[in-house]
């Protein structure tokens, strides 16, 4: 599946861009203007994503991962949040320079989200029933009887049971789990082409985890869309992902298919992500750790922003700031050494 | 074996659902902790395992004596902690205490560091003199990694890896010897998450430190405990050393646990045996007749509903495994 | 309250809910800083705190020291002098007389303007204070202990709160204060406090009672608790710190509600009545010849006004600096 270039979009009506990815999103930046200052949340992301795919974008919080999807989504708070630059472009049209209307037919219908919080994402005073069938109703143009019908197929495509008699269930009569269920229904109701899930499953057991990866896998495969899966665990990624996008303070710092990032991280930041994990199959004594903290995005280091926690620092990474480097394949890394890392046995 | 400080015996907690507004009528009972007995051993790491629901976050309460159990009864070096007189259980409090999950919630915001770290001497002044407290809260944000003129500062100053250092701070003020850690690491994030876990592997060696380790995470407990109970529905299902559990899982939820785990290594994915449970955990107001996993067990007979499992050694299980079926099984493969 | 430099308050008030790592990043600077320091920069921030604290400061000394702004006897009345209108021309001329103009009986009106702010201000604050007392007293110990204690307090609570406030006042107030009646001032004044207290204290304990609720859940004081903390420490230290704003915040607001409720029985004369001063009295005085004499009413309504609308606007400013995630 890391062999993307293969695998175009399905011919449907598509519009402007040529040999264009499904949704591509090209050197995006996005500010935070607080009273303490304007925090450059995202500096310059580009990522793509195609039908059929799965790209994960991983990354600690404040990283500018959801940032990112809540950008695609159109669903960034401004303010604060304002986009000042690069472009988000669907089947070839830019989603930022769109008309509000044209956008809102996009969201739905060309790309949907799953958030990590089912109970706040569904509305408490609804039926899941009545959600369901009112999008159909309202962007369908169904009757409300096509629309509970539709309603009970997409319940039973994601695997609730009795889905019918759960229609007239309230979100909060659902386990987490089903909850999840329900909102995965809910985005793919409109039947998108790429899937967004931010932290699908970290509100969720591990044995709930499982089945919502393996039915968000399911579906991606049955409906060859692409997926975009936001997440911080490096377990999830492992299993479920195509591609990989490290970010670290509002930057790509590596992109690589999953065996590559996992076998061989070319990022100094990747590498000891990796290093600090506990490990189920693994009894290690002393965990690698990563000293100090997070970037504060109001006051981002010079040159290299992960320079002032990296064990490879030098000179040169607090005064020039790596550019991502190709490494042959789809893979780079933002780092000074990225080549010596990729050398590396 | 070393000598066991903690004992726990048959602990049950449950919880009255109530009814109405002014006469209220108990229609049922969360049965959250049912009958859970454990050990622990003096610097050794206990680690319980399982999912929401499952009765881990009660059975710290009830360790802590935050909450009173319905029965059953936890004896410390030997004595029936919840049968004391209030100025003795004030005195064992200094011996038994506690790290909480959430960094943001577990410090008073309107408190500086200095006041909470200070604060368990103020409760128990026959510890340190006044004059003395200052100097040893410095020391004690030393030890735990912080820098000892932070404190004035208060804790919406500090990231969540910090925060959670003056909770450890807190908890090693009284020199206690149990420590119960309840998710302690969850809430962070991967980079910070080790470098707790570390914290808590050099403080135990430091102080001689017994850990009861309660979290969701798999990965984090193999890490740190020496030994594991596994726990369902308010009961344990299985107890053993670490390898035990992770190598030679006996009962099918452990099993399925495990497996369900994601691994940070993609070439584990066809390597890995996947058990798939279906459904969610069943409610505890309502558990299941006779053994409470088997609405989800794929190994469950006509037994498994009447015959509630005992923990015990089984013929084939070396360590106490409560199913019918136990059989060995390892879904993780260890390299 | 010193004032440190302001340049950098903390990343956590600041609107950043998807950007946690903002909030991670340690501070830089060594300055402790309590929640209570942070919202006190917060407000000197905002200008609707600013003018309210302002208008507010200057009710406050006409309110302690009427002297400061008028010279001039209050209940001095000069039948002579009776319904002459404003001179306008006397404004900003300390020792004057007859800015506002005068009254029926040919009493300084601007005189009984400053004058009258005294009650208002004695009849809200001592109203809000007890209020908190009683109120936030009886929803501690509801919200703490639960149970009986909880159940009992919350039913005797809503006997009172059931009563429409204007009615409960009305009959309260005619039955120890019959409207032919007149009390001596003092007398009056503490009547219609503890009229508004026994009115009030219900909706001040359920809000304590709510704080306390949630307060208690919290990490921090199951912390307190296990490390052997007695409920006296754990209240005093844990809880009530943190459960208190809101019922400042109602305090503030409904301090403006209670000068305005005020005015009100005062004109319906069961409130205050003379010899006490008070701008309800003076509106009341002047009902009756609002076409000939407006001024009459008009000066003290407006002082009314401003006043309650000020302690509505700070207690808006005080939410937003307790709670940023109410904005």
């Amino acid at each position: 599946m890391s062999d993307i270039k293969v695998k175009t979009a399905p011919v449907q009506g598509v519009n402007g861009g040529s040999a264009s990815h499904l949704l591509e999103i090209e050197n995006l930046h996005v500010e935070f203007r607080t009273r303490d200052g304007v925090a450059k949340v995202i500096n310059g992301v580009s990522y793509h994503v195609d039908a059929g795919e799965t790209l994960a974008v991983l990354g600690e919080s404040g990283s500018g991962k959801s940032v990112t999807a809540q950008t695609i989504m159109g669903i960034l708070d401004t303010p604060p949040g304002f986009v000042t630059g690069g472009s988000i472009r669907f089947r070839g049209k830019d989603l930022l320079t769109m008309g509000k209307d044209e956008r809102r037919l996009v969201r739905g219908e060309g790309i949907a989200m799953v958030f990590q919080d089912a109970l706040s994402a569904l509305n408490p005073v609804f039926t899941v029933g009545f959600q369901i069938a009112e999008l159909f109703r309202k962007r369908r143009g169904m009757s409300r009887a096509d629309g509970y019908k539709r309603a009970t197929e997409l319940l039973d495509l994601v695997k609730i049971p009795a889905a019918k008699a759960r229609l007239r269930d309230f979100p909060h009569q659902f386990s987490g789990g089903m909850r999840q269920r329900v909102m995965i229904a809910m985005a793919l109701a409109l039947d998108p082409e790429v899937l967004i899930a931010d932290e699908p499953t970290t509100a969720l057991d591990v044995t709930v985890q499982a089945q919502i990866m393996d039915l968000l896998a399911e579906i991606r495969r049955d409906r060859n869309m692409g997926m975009i899966l936001i997440t911080h665990d490096l377990g999830v990624v492992a299993d479920v992902a195509d591609r990989i996008a490290v970010m670290y303070a509002g930057r790509i710092v590596e992109q690589a298919d999953v065996h590559n990032l996992y076998g061989k991280p070319c990022h100094p930041y990747t590498l000891a992500l990796l290093d600090s994990l506990p490990r189920l199959d693994l009894k290690g004594q002393e965990l690698n750790t990563i000293k100090g903290l997070p970037p504060n995005l109001l006051r981002v280091p010079s040159g290299c922003a992960f320079h002032p926690r990296c064990q490879m620092a030098r000179d040169i990474c607090s005064t020039q700031r790596p550019a991502l480097i190709e490494l042959g394949g789809v893979r780079s890394s933002a780092c000074h050494f990225a080549e010596e890392l990729y050398g590396r046995e | 074996m070393s000598e066991v400080i903690l004992e726990v015996r048959d602990l049950v907690k449950h919880f009255p659902i109530r009814q109405g507004i002014v006469f209220k009528r108990t229609i049922g009972q969360i049965k959250a902790v049912d009958g859970v007995s454990l050990d622990l051993h003096k610097g050794e790491t206990l680690g319980i395992v399982g999912e929401s629901g499952c009765g881990k976050s009660t059975l710290a309460k009830l360790l802590m004596n935050l909450e009173k159990p319905t029965s059953g009864e936890v004896r410390y070096q030997g004595r029936d902690v919840l049968r004391l007189n209030p100025a003795d259980q004030r005195r064992l409090r200094r011996n038994i205490q506690l790290v909480m999950q959430d960094p943001y919630t577990s410090l008073n915001p309107r408190m500086t560091v200095g006041d909470i770290v200070g604060e368990p001497f103020e409760i128990h002044p026959e510890v340190a003199p006044k004059g003395e407290r200052r100097r040893k809260v410095q020391e004690l944000l030393d030890v735990v990694g912080l820098n000892p003129e932070h404190i004035n500062r208060y804790p919406h100053q500090f990231s969540g890896g910090q925060r959670q250092r003056i909770g450890i701070a807190r908890a090693l003020a009284l020199k206690p010897e149990v420590i119960v850690c309840d998710e302690p690491v969850s809430a962070l994030d991967v980079s910070i998450q080790a470098q707790v876990m570390n914290l808590l592997d050099q403080l135990q060696n430091e102080f001689n430190l017994s850990y009861i380790f309660i979290a969701h995470d798999l990965s984090v407990v193999r890490h740190i405990a020496d030994r594991v109970g596994v726990m369902y529905l308010g009961k344990m299902v299985e107890v053993g050393t670490d390898d035990d559990i992770y190598i030679r899982p006996t009962h099918p939820y452990t099993q399925a646990l495990l497996s369900a785990v994601p691994v940070p290594d993609p070439t584990a994915r066809q390597r890995k045996a996947v058990i798939r449970l279906e459904g969610d955990v069943p409610s505890p107001a309502n558990p299941p007749s006779g053994c409470r996993f088997r609405t989800r067990c794929w190994k469950a007979q006509e037994i498994c509903a009447t015959e509630p499992p005992l923990l015990q050694i089984r013929p084939t299980s070396g360590h106490p495994s409560a199913c019918h079926f136990a059989q060995e099984r390892d879904v993780v493969h260890a390299g | 309250m010193s004032s440190p430099e302001v340049a950098t308050p903390t990343a956590e008030a600041a609107p950043m809910p998807v950007t946690p790592a903002v909030v991670e990043s340690a501070p830089k600077k060594d300055k402790p800083r309590s929640l209570w320091t942070d919202a006190w920069y917060e407000l000197r921030r905002k200008p609707l705190f600013v003018i309210s604290a302002i208008m507010i400061t200057i009710f406050v000394l006409m309110a302690a020291f009427p002297s400061l702004f008028s010279s001039v006897d209050p209940q001095a009345a000069d039948l002579n002098r009776s319904l002459t209108p404003p001179d306008f021309g006397s404004w900003f001329q300390f020792g004057k007389q007859g800015q506002f103009g005068f009254d029926l009986q040919g009493k300084d009106i601007y005189a009984r303007t400053i004058y009258g702010a005294r009650a208002s201000i004695v009849v809200g604050l001592s109203a809000v204070l007890g209020n908190m007392l009683l109120g936030g007293t009886f929803g501690i110990l509801s919200g703490y202990l639960g149970g009986w204690t909880d159940t009992l307090l919350a039913r005797f609570g809503d006997i009172f709160l059931g009563l429409p406030f204007v009615l409960g006042a009305l009959v309260i107030l005619s039955t120890f204060a019959p409207v032919q009646d007149s009390p001596s001032a003092l007398r009056i004044t503490s009547l219609v406090i503890m009229t508004f207290i026994a009115l009030g204290w219900p909706s001040f304990a359920r809000i304590m009672r709510a704080a306390v609720l949630s307060t208690k859940q919290l990490d921090y004081v199951h912390a307190a608790q296990a490390l052997g903390a007695r409920p006296g420490r754990v209240i005093f230290r844990h809880v009530l710190p943190n459960a208190i704003a809101p019922m400042v915040v109602v305090g503030t607001i409904t301090l403006g509600g209670y000068i305005g409720a005020e005015a009100t029985l005062s004109f319906l004369g069961v409130g205050l009545r003379e010899p006490v001063v008070s701008w309800g009295i003076m509106i009341g005085d002047g009902r009756n010849y609002m076409e000939t004499a407006p001024y009459i009413m008009a000066f003290p309504a407006a002082f009314l006004a401003i006043a309650v609308l000020s302690f509505v606007m700070l207690g808006d400013a005080v939410r937003d600096a307790l709670d940023p995630k109410l904005r």
